[in-house]
């Protein structure tokens, strides 16, 4: 069984600069030892001290990673090509060029040693990988938002290595905020919540682009603001932002990840366009004074962070394309009987906006639509996302 | 029909601070009249002056929305668990 190996760059110095050896063997490990064996020092490089292969390294037989097959126990045939890929030399668009001979779309470039280490227990799981992360440091993020949801939403995106997060927000830290918006603490009081949040944001993670949005958003600035980002998080105080951040989206074709929260509930859904909106499940708002804030009613503080970060659970599965993602499901959290539980959620063929007979194609009048007075400028309050 | 009701904390206050409670109806509307004979004020929540459903609260019966079953018509059945949720803007 001869299978041609590729090996990265970093490693050809015990190869003689060869980029591709050519060996005998039944499995991957059998292949790994015939080059440790003609190259004495390579199989070190690709084991680690437990004879396992390292998270920084992945092996692909013929482009499909060996996490996902059966490990260096995969059996190779006669023909096959086998890419030793570590994370620091680039990950999969190395294998794609060993393998497919093309670079694929996307930054090729590579993470790095910091980045390996910073983000190592995600890079180690199958699911996420060298090319999940890139993956993640290309995503564009927007959050309606730096309160309550927003907070965790921002943290927990920043964490992860997303590479740029938008944020929307226009009020001042105040002493009540501090309950329960992680992004800010005591010092920040009188601060923009946007000064606030990049600091914080910063020095969570500094390779993290933080995009300022530092005004309300309205049906003058929305499509402009969403139209850069990839998806988009909802974590603002009022109806009026709510529809128009959905009817946004939905006009461009981007997927919302919804939360909210009042007193100890919390609910969380996913909306991508064509599958159910924010519409469909509320068709119209209550008018003023009905349904009560979370300034008027009180809010649990540890209920935005499980919703928040739901929420950013739902962006990593999204950018990663994996699991099962909340769409056409209504997630309701009871913090008092701490019961989770999912409603069927539809795309209403009667919906204004995504229904077969639309009658929203463009963004409106939201003050208006919800009866409630316009948003005040910056520096005011009453108007921000709590 | 004996069924196991579920509201909000919003909703909550109308219902002497119960977060779930029995009622009884053979139709989500009788259902609704029972709980506001041993509620009242109730019906005034989640409906309007003229017994409409305010388009902000969504009932489900299980984990289906009545909207798509038979509206306020929807028949229950002993044990069946009916959620009342108004929208929350929180954030």
């Amino acid at each position: 069984m001869a299978v041609s190996v590729y090996i990265p760059s970093p490693f050809r110095r015990l190869t003689q600069n060869h980029e591709y050896v050519s060996v005998e063997g039944r499995n991957v490990a059998e292949v790994l030892a015939a080059v440790d064996q003609r190259y004495p020092g390579f199989g070190n490089l690709v084991y680690d001290r437990d004879r396992a292969i390292p998270a920084h390294i992945n092996i692909y037989v013929n482009n499909q990673e060996i996490h996902d097959l059966s490990g260096t126990d995969t059996t190779v045939a006669d023909g096959d090509q086998v890419a030793v890929i570590p994370a620091l030399a680039g990950g999969a668009p190395d294998a794609d060029r060993a393998t497919n001979g093309h670079t694929p779309a996307g930054n090729p470039a590579a993470l790095s040693p910091e980045e390996v280490m910073r983000y190592s227990r995600h890079i180690i799981m199958g699911q996420v990988g060298p090319t999940g992360q890139r993956k993640l440091r290309n995503a564009k993020v927007l959050i309606v938002g730096a309160g309550g949801l927003g907070s965790p939403v921002a943290i927990y995106l920043a964490l992860a290595g997303v590479g740029t997060v938008g944020i929307v927000e226009f009020d001042t830290v105040d002493l009540s905020n501090l309950q329960r918006q992680l992004l800010h603490q005591t010092e920040d009081v009188g601060k923009t919540k946007m000064q606030s949040a990049v600091e914080t944001l910063n020095a969570y993670n500094p390779h993290v682009t933080v995009r300022q949005h530092e005004a309300p958003i309205t049906s003058d600035n929305a499509m402009e603001i969403i139209r850069d980002y990839d998806y988009v998080v909802n974590g603002a105080d009022n109806f009026a932002t709510r529809y128009l951040v959905n009817d946004a989206c939905y006009l461009l074709g981007k997927t919302l990840v919804d939360g909210s929260i009042l007193l100890f509930d919390g609910q969380a859904t996913v909306f991508k366009p064509g599958q159910g909106c924010y519409r469909c499940l509320y068709p119209t708002p209550p008018p003023p004074g009905l349904v009560p804030s979370c300034a008027e009613a009180g809010v649990l503080g540890a209920i935005t962070g499980i919703i928040g970060s739901i929420q950013a659970t739902e962006v990593f599965k999204q950018v990663l394309d994996i699991g099962q993602p909340l769409v056409g499901r209504l997630l309701l959290v009871d913090a008092l009987t701490m019961e989770f539980r999912t409603m069927k959620l539809r795309r209403d063929p009667e919906c204004p906006l995504c229904g077969d007979h639309p009658t929203v194609t463009e963004l409106i009048d939201y003050d208006q639509f919800c009866g409630s007075p316009p948003l005040v400028a910056p520096g005011a309050t009453g108007a921000a996302h709590h | 029909m004996s069924v196991q009701v579920h509201v909000t904390s919003v909703i909550q206050k109308a219902v002497d601070g119960q977060r779930e409670f029995a009622a009884d109806g053979s139709t989500v509307a009788e259902l609704i009249e029972d709980i506001e004979r041993r509620y009242p004020g109730f019906r005034s929540q989640i409906m309007d002056g003229a017994g409409q459903l305010h388009r902000f609260v969504n009932i489900y019966l299980n984990d289906e929305d009545i909207r798509y079953l038979g509206g306020a018509e929807t028949t229950l059945k002993d044990g069946d668990q009916v959620s009342i949720l108004p929208a929350l803007a929180g954030g």
